[in-house]
C-alpha cells in the first residue's frame, strides 16, 4: 500500500490506483466533470487536476498513478486557478439560461461556478446556436448546453452497447450526435436515459409530459387515473431530501389524490398478472410450446435492444406486455366497463422509473381500437416537479391506501423494481403451477444483489431450471452471444435495461449519493419480507379478476389484452 | 470500373478498425461520398457503430454525406486566394446556392467542396467547376459563371 502526503497529509493509497482514487477514499474532494466510475479514465476535462511536487504540470488526477512518496497539493493556487478557467471556458459558450433549465438546481456546472467562485462571465466566447434534438418520445437533447464531456457517448456505448450517439466534427465545431445527424428517433437509441443519468448539465432530460397530464387533471370530461411502478415509493423520498432506502407508499398515494387523480393503481398489482401471464408462458414452452431460454419482456428498452441488434431472437421474447401495458389495458377495459366509464374518457398516467415506458405507451403494437391505454408517462423526477408545482410536500401526507381492486399487490409484485425480481416472483409461481406446492424457502438469494450477471439453477418439479438475470445491456449482449452461440442449459433469462434494474432507470433522481441504489433495492425486499402475500398466485385481486373477467392465463381475452408483439428494427446502428 | 462498396470491402478481408480511414476513402473515391448504405456495409466489416464511424468521417474535412452534384464547385481558400479576396467569392456562392460547404444543392445541380490549392495561385481567386478553372473571379462575376452552369445544366 503506498503512502503519499496530499496536503501535508498522510493518505494511504491502493496498489496501481489512480490519485483520484486515493483522494476520494480519503475524504479529500476534487471536482470532476468526464470521470466516469467504473470506466477506464479518458482524462478530457481537466478539471480534476493537481500538483505533484516535482511534475512540471499540473497532473490529472483521474488518470495519474499513485507511487510510494508522493507529494500532492489538491487546492493551491495554481490548481484551483487552472480548474476555474477551465469552467470559465465551458460557460463562455453556454447559453446562461439557468432559470428555465430542467436541471436548474441540480446542475454540476452550476455546483462548479459556485465551488470556484466564477462570479462574472469573464470570457465573452461567440456562442453557437444549434437546435434542439426533439424527435425522440423520451429524451430531448440541447446542444447549446453540452460542454462535451463525453459522459453520455459513455453510458450508450460502453454500458449499453448501444452506441447511438458520438463525438462528431472537431475542434470548435465538436458536438454529441447521432449517424449522420438524424436525430434520435431514427437512431438506434433504446430510449433508456441512462445518458441523461450522467449528463452534468441539461443537455438531456427527458421528454416532460408534466403540461399534459397538468391539463388533464384540469378537464372535468375526463377521470384521471394514475398507476405506481414498484420503484418509485422507494425513490421519491430522495427527491424531497430524504436518506436513500426509505419507502413511502402510503404518503404517495396520498399525494397522488391531491393532485387530483379519481383512482390511484399499484403497478406492483399488474407485475403480480405479469408473473401469472409469463410463468405460465414459461410452463408451456417447457413443455414444447415455444423457443427456450424465455426472455422477460417489462423493460422497453431491452425490447427495442433485442428488435434493434438481435432479431433473430425475438421468438425468445415472452409475448407479455409489461405491468404498465397491462395496467393500462386492464384500465380501460375492466375498469372502465366496472364503473360504466367510456374508455376514451379515461386519462390513463403512469409514474415510472423510466424514460422508455414513453416510448412503449405509444408504440403501435400498444393501440387498442385507436386508443393508447396508457395517456402519459411522468418519471420520478417529473412527479416530484409536480408536486412541486403544486405547493404540496410529501413529508406533510398521512399514509393512505392505494384503491381496489387493482392497487392490491403481493411482495413478488414490489421486488419487480431490482434486478432479480422478476425472476424469483416467477420461480415463487412456476414452482406452484407445476409441483401445487409453494416454495419451501421463498426467497431465491442468488438472483438477489448488485452484480449485472447473476445465474442460479432452481429445482422446480422434476426439473433443474436453468435462471440468468442480467441488468445493463453491455451484460445482456454477452449473455445473449452465449445464447447465440448455442447454450442450452439456460431457460429463463431476465433482463432490465438499466444498470441495477428500475430503481436505477432513467427516470430516477439524478446525482444520487453513492449507495442509493443498494438502499433502495433492500428496501424493496425489506417490504416483500413483511408481506403476508408473497406471490402472484396468492394476490386475491389477481384471482378474482382471472375469476370473474379473463378466465385464465393464456386464455384468448388474455392474449387480446396482455400480450403483444414485436418487429425487427432497422435503424442505421 | 465503378467499384462497389462490396468490392472494396472484398478487397480488404479481416480489415481491422484501424483500416477504417483508407476504407472511407476508397468508398468516397468509388462513390463520390459517404452513403448511409456504406457506413452500415462498413459497420458490420469492422464491427463499429454507424455513430462512430460518421464521428471518425466528420473529423476530417475531406469526406461528404451527400452525392456529388451535376456540378461541383471546387472554391479555393488557400493563402493566395484569401489575399485575393475569395472568402467573398466563398460567400457569394453560398448565397446563390444556398448550400455549405460539403452540401448538394436540393435539386442535385449543385455541389459545394472548400479546397486549399489548386495550384494556379497567379491566377487566384480561383474556382474549379467541375475540373474546369476559373480565374481571377470577384463574387459579381462568379455568380454569372454559375448562372452559365444553371442554364446548360436546365437544358441538358
Ligand atoms: S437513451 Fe440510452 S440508448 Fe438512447 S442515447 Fe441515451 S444512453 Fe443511448
Ligand atoms: S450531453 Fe451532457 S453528458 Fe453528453 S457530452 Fe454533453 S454535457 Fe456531457
Ligand atoms: S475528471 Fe480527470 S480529466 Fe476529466
Amino acid at each position: 500500500m503506498p503512502m503519499i502526503e496530499v496536503n501535508g497529509r498522510q493518505v494511504t493509497a491502493r496498489e496501481g490506483g489512480t490519485l483520484l482514487d486515493a483522494l476520494r477514499r480519503a475524504g479529500i474532494q476534487v471536482p470532476t466533470l468526464c470521470h466516469y466510475e467504473g470506466l477506464p479514465p479518458t482524462g478530457s476535462c481537466r478539471l480534476c487536476v493537481v500538483e505533484v511536487e516535482g511534475a512540471p504540470n499540473l497532473v490529472p488526477s483521474c488518470s495519474f498513478p499513485v507511487s510510494e512518496g508522493m507529494r500532492v497539493q489538491t487546492h493551491s493556487p495554481r490548481a484551483v486557478r487552472a480548474r476555474k478557467t477551465i469552467v470559465e471556458l465551458l460557460l463562455s459558450n453556454h447559453p446562461d439560461d439557468c432559470l428555465y433549465c430542467a436541471q436548474h438546481g441540480n446542475c454540476r456546472l452550476q455546483d462548479l461556478s459556485e465551488d470556484l467562485g466564477v462570479r462574472q462571465r469573464r470570457l465573452p466566447g461567440s456562442r453557437t446556436r444549434l437546435p434542439r434534438d426533439i424527435s425522440s418520445p423520451a429524451i430531448v437533447r440541447d446542444p447549446d448546453k453540452c460542454i462535451l464531456c463525453g459522459r453520455c457517448i459513455r453510458a450508450c456505448a460502453e454500458v449499453q452497447t448501444v452506441a447511438a450517439i458520438d463525438f462528431t466534427g472537431r475542434g470548435s465545431g465538436t458536438r454529441v450526435d447521432t449517424a449522420f445527424g438524424e436525430g434520435l428517433n431514427i437512431s438506434s437509441c433504446i430510449n433508456c436515459g441512462q445518458c441523461v443519468m450522467v449528463c452534468p448539465t441539461g443537455a438531456l432530460t427527458e421528454r416532460s409530459h408534466l403540461d399534459q397530464v397538468e391539463s388533464a387533471l384540469q378537464d372535468p370530461d375526463l377521470v384521471p387515473v394514475v398507476q405506481v411502478a414498484p420503484a418509485i415509493s422507494v425513490s421519491l423520498a430522495e427527491l424531497f431530501g430524504e436518506k436513500p432506502g426509505r419507502d413511502v407508499e402510503g404518503a404517495l398515494n396520498a399525494l397522488l389524490r391531491r393532485l387530483g387523480f379519481a383512482r390511484v393503481f399499484d403497478t406492483s398489482f399488474s407485475a403480480d398478472l405479469t408473473v401469472m401471464e409469463e410463468a405460465s408462458e414459461l410452463v408451456a414452452r417447457l413443455q414444447g410450446a415455444g423457443p427456450l431460454p424465455l426472455m422477460t419482456s417489462c423493460s422497453p428498452g431491452w425490447i427495442k435492444f433485442v428488435e434493434t441488434f438481435y432479431p433473430d431472437l425475438i421468438p425468445n421474447l415472452s409475448t407479455c406486455k409489461s405491468p404498465q401495458q397491462m395496467l393500462g389495458a386492464i384500465i380501460k377495459s375492466r375498469f372502465a366497463g366496472i364503473q360504466g366509464i367510456d374508455p376514451a374518457r379515461i386519462y390513463s398516467v403512469s409514474i415510472m422509473p423510466c424514460t422508455a415506458k414513453k416510448f412503449e405507451a405509444g408504440r403501435s403494437e400498444m393501440l387498442r381500437g385507436g386508443l393508447v391505454d396508457v395517456d402519459a408517462v411522468l418519471t420520478t423526477r417529473e412527479l416530484a416537479e409536480l408536486v412541486r408545482r403544486r405547493g404540496l410536500k410529501l413529508g406533510d401526507q398521512a399514509p393512505e391506501p392505494a384503491d381496489m381492486p387493482f392497487g392490491r399487490r403481493s411482495g413478488a409484485g414490489k421486488i419487480f423494481g431490482a434486478s432479480g425480481g422478476v425472476t424469483e416472483a416467477a420461480i415463487r409461481t412456476a414452482h406452484f403451477l407445476v409441483t401445487g406446492r409453494e416454495l419451501e424457502d421463498l426467497t431465491v438469494e442468488p438472483v438477489r444483489g448488485p452484480e449485472g450477471i447473476k445465474r442460479a439453477r432452481v429445482q422446480v418439479g422434476e426439473l433443474e431450471l436453468g435462471v440468468a438475470v442480467v441488468s445493463g445491456l453491455g451484460n445482456a449482449r454477452r449473455l445473449l452471444d452465449e445464447i447465440r452461440e448455442g447454450r442450452r442449459d439456460i431457460h429463463f433469462v431476465e433482463v432490465m435495461t438499466c444498470p441495477g434494474g428500475c430503481i436505477n432507470g432513467g427516470g430516477q433522481p439524478i446525482g444520487t449519493r453513492p449507495g442509493a441504489i443498494t438502499a433502495r433495492m433492500r428496501a424493496l425486499y425489506r417490504i416483500d419480507k413483511g408481506e403476508t402475500v408473497r406471490t402472484a398466485h396468492a394476490n386475491p385481486a389477481v384471482r378474482s379478476l382471472y375469476a370473474d373477467f379473463l378466465g385464465e392465463p393464456l386464455s384468448g381475452l388474455s392474449h387480446e389484452l396482455l400480450h403483444t408483439h414485436y418487429e425487427a428494427r432497422t435503424p442505421l446502428r | 470500373m465503378n467499384r462497389t462498396v462490396p468490392d472494396i470491402l472484398a478487397a480488404h478481408p479481416g480489415a481491422g478498425r484501424d483500416a477504417l480511414i483508407p476504407l472511407l476513402q476508397e468508398v468516397q473515391e468509388a462513390e463520390g461520398y459517404i452513403s448511409r448504405a456504406a457506413v452500415a456495409e462498413l459497420g458490420t466489416h469492422l464491427d463499429l457503430p454507424a455513430s462512430r464511424i460518421y464521428g471518425v468521417a466528420t473529423f476530417y474535412n475531406q469526406f461528404r454525406f451527400q452525392p456529388l452534384g451535376r456540378y461541383h464547385v471546387q472554391v479555393c481558400r488557400g493563402t493566395a486566394c484569401h489575399v485575393k479576396g475569395s472568402l467573398g467569392v466563398f460567400a457569394a456562392i453560398k448565397r446563390t446556392l444556398k448550400i455549405e460547404d460539403g452540401e448538394t444543392s436540393r435539386d442535385g445541380l449543385f455541389s459545394l467542396e472548400v479546397v486549399s490549392c489548386l495550384g494556379a495561385c497567379g491566377l487566384a481567386p480561383l474556382v474549379a467547376v467541375n475540373g474546369q478553372v476559373h480565374g481571377e473571379v470577384t463574387p459579381e462575376s462568379v455568380v454569372e459563371i454559375l448562372r452559365r452552369y444553371r442554364r446548360e445544366g436546365a437544358v441538358a
